[in-house]
């Protein structure tokens, strides 16, 4: 893995380099800044995942890499989106649609929406290899009945001629993946793509993800709130909460040292499959803040129970983590956004006292 | 335990009574609900069914809880309704601490819907949006008779309403105006109201996001603890479920496939489905995942018009042989009540 080293030129040595992305939302009480300063990176093969509840602004930062924000409301303020080298903010609607579906896809979690119900499975298939590969007739339906193979629908050259109400939720699910892999993507955005699905789908879908990445050295960034994902699956996690990103490391680093008190709250929240039953969960109180009325400072402050004073003063700045003899390691990517992590990894930190 | 055919003798004053001394709430035996499909143009007739629950037994002790995990379409929801009545069985037994319902008439149900509630799965569908928080949680206080006067009724929800976390003084708010933990706190405030010795918890943390989850889990949790309550866990996530549950059901396609403790069943899965379902199921540990077994199952869940002859998981199984598709496995008790239903292991 390349350690996360600032790039001075304008382009990027990574796949895909996301810089302060900023994106807010005019509603009627005034702006949401649903994603505010946002930066991170994949490189090719690698599957990084996008943690966070709702409302924390991952699929806005999602939809914001393919320009798919509804413009108005919703308006990109900040920011780069470099995909191989490119500003994707500053081509035209044109190129812009070239990269769409071509070197990047997108999978959803509702298959419906993205699916037209008056064309065939076959055709939404085919209609992508003529924009993006130039490829018609037979040769594109032998290669659409591929894919579909390829995904796992059984029976494939019948499906080809179905339309989305014939299929299962499942399967769907696996003709949408079909048209997001169509044309080679370099970079993978699955958005909850599997949320919806029974865990046995799940796992056939996200085996199959992570065997194109190893194949053809395709990138995945997986969005999700399940945190267990993006441990089996993942190589880098970023955590986001209301808006920003306020820990990213490995996959390793995230899980086995989590270090920001919301990463823990989150990780030590979820009942594990592999824990014996009835120990109490702890559980973080209170609500996700309202993105429309966020409190000063950091917006983990309300909830937070290592909270000090500067907490609700001043936004924290994502630091490189070290370990616990103050160095830092070689090499480290892990970082977090946290005024007292430190404090609360050496246990200088005072708790404070519920009210 | 004792069973009392009722109906008969207590004709129309109404009125069961309960076996209070048995300490299993509730006994359900090979109950099957089968929703029948019917073609033709001008002379419909059957011409099929869906068995949506197709021979399901167990039972559930005072102050228990039972996970029943499945995919979607194995059955769980329509057993939780059938075990309430909601969806009346097409044949086979529920008994509530010793009353067999389904011989129980609508009106002689009435008393047990205080006793036997439910927390729906959708806090924005279940709650009716023209209520107050404090005339949901108070209408079953005035349907089964549980509150004396005005007074008495808006203490005692204040009271449920402070049980389940919430101030007392968000009484008046309406649906639309609390976040989705929030309204699931009022439906199981709702529940509580009827004083229920069994709730049926339908897929009740699924809507939620995974902090507000592990609060509603606790306050579950709780409740039982303090009002002696059964629960019926209906769910399909595994982690929640062995979490939450004494013992636990695993049903495929309207059929329990394997019942054991929490512990016995998490430990010691044996049928080929729960093998599989777990390991599908990802742990939030990324070393203990690399080491992980993962064994993907092909296909979908056939469907339940047509399903597969002889055991209705051949069709996914690794282990099937020609056998499974000639017999009906039984749930067989392996010792220390772990039942399986495999013929192959």
């Amino acid at each position: 893995m390349t350690p996360d080293l600032p790039t001075a030129k304008a382009g990027s040595t990574h796949l895909l380099e996301v810089r302060n992305l900023a994106t807010r939302f005019a509603t009627a009480g005034g702006y949401v800044q649903a994603v505010d300063g946002v930066s991170f990176h994949i490189d090719e093969g690698e599957i990084l995942g996008l943690v966070g509840e709702s409302g924390c602004g991952k699929s806005v930062t999602s939809l914001s890499v393919m320009r798919l924000i509804p413009n108005p409301p919703g308006e990109i303020t900040d920011g780069q989106v470099l995909f191989e080298g490119t500003d994707l903010r500053q081509i035209s609607e044109q190129e812009m649609r070239r990269v769409r579906g071509g070197s990047i896809g997108m999978i959803f979690q509702e298959p419906m929406t993205s699916l037209n119900p008056v064309l065939t499975i076959g055709r939404q298939i085919t209609e992508a290899f003529e924009i993006h590969l130039d490829l018609k007739g037979r040769a594109a339906r032998d290669r659409a009945v591929e894919i579909l193979n390829r995904v796992g629908l059984p029976d494939p050259s019948k499906k080809f001629d179905d339309y989305p109400h014939q299929l299962s939720g499942g399967q769907r699910q696996r003709a949408m993946i079909a048209m997001a892999i169509s044309c080679n993507p370099r970079l993978l955005i699955a958005d909850e793509a599997t949320t919806a699905l029974d865990v046995t789908i799940q796992a056939q879908i996200l085996e199959l993800l992570q065997s194109l990445c190893d194949e053809f050295k395709m990138a995945l960034l997986i969005i999700t709130h399940n945190l267990g994902v993006v441990a089996r699956y993942a190589q880098r996690v970023a955590v986001m909460y209301a808006g920003k990103i306020i820990e990213s490391g490995t996959a390793d680093e995230i899980y086995a040292d989590p270090q920001h008190p919301y990463t823990t709250g989150l990780l030590n929240s979820v009942p594990r499959l592999d824990a014996s039953a009835r120990d109490r969960l702890e559980s973080i109180e209170g609500e996700i803040p309202d993105l429309a009325n966020l409190p000063a400072g950091c917006a983990f402050e309300p909830r937070c129970r290592w909270a000090v004073d500067r907490c609700g003063i001043e936004s924290p700045v994502q630091i490189p983590v070290r370990s616990s003899q103050g160095r830092l390691a070689e090499g480290t990517v892990h970082q977090v956004a946290c005024w007292e992590s430190e404090n609360i990894a050496v246990g200088t930190a005072l708790e404070k006292q519920p009210s | 335990m004792t069973t009392r055919l009722v109906g008969q003798d207590s004709s129309d004053r109404g009125r069961i009574s309960v076996d209070s001394e048995t300490n299993t709430t509730l006994a359900v035996n090979d109950l099957k609900v089968h929703f029948p499909i019917s073609s033709g143009f001008l002379i419909r007739r059957q011409t099929g069914a869906v068995k949506a629950v197709d021979g399901v037994s167990f039972d559930v002790a005072r102050g228990e809880t039972l996970g029943l995990v499945g995919e979607s379409g194995s059955g769980k929801t329509t057993t939780g309704r059938a075990i309430l009545q909601l969806q009346r069985p097409t044949s086979g037994s529920v008994q509530f601490r010793g009353v067999e319902l389904t011989a129980v008439s609508a009106k002689q149900m009435r008393p047990f819907r205080s006793e036997m509630q439910i927390i729906f799965q959708d806090p924005y569908g279940s709650l009716n949006p023209r209520m107050s928080a404090g005339q949901i949680v108070g209408e079953p206080l005035t349907v089964h008779g549980l509150a004396g006067d005005k007074n008495q009724r808006r203490d005692r929800v204040a009271e449920l309403l402070e049980r389940v976390g919430m101030n007392p003084a968000m009484i008046g708010r309406y649906p639309h105006e609390f976040s989705g933990g929030q309204r699931q706190r009022i439906g199981i405030a709702r529940a509580l109201a009827g004083e229920p010795s069994f709730i049926v918890c339908d897929e009740p943390v699924s809507a939620l996001d995974v902090s507000i989850q592990a609060q509603i889990l606790n306050l579950l949790t709780d409740l039982q603890a303090e009002f002696n309550i059964s629960y019926l866990f209906i769910a399909h996530d595994l982690s929640v479920v062995r979490h939450i549950s004494d013992r636990v059901a695993v049903m495929y396609l309207g059929k329990i496939m394997e019942l054991a403790s929490s512990e016995d069943l998490y430990e010691n899965p044996t049928h080929p489905y729960t093998r599989a379902l777990m390991s599908a199921v990802p742990i939030p540990d990324p070393i203990l995942e690399r080491r992980r077994e993962r064994i993907v199952l092909a296909g979908d869940i056939p469907s339940p018009i047509n399903p597969p002859s002889g055991c209705v998981f051949r069709t996914r199984c690794p282990i099937a042989t020609e056998e499974c598709a000639e017999v009906v496995p039984e749930l067989i008790d392996r010792g220390n009540r772990h039942q399986v239903a495999c013929i192959k292991v």
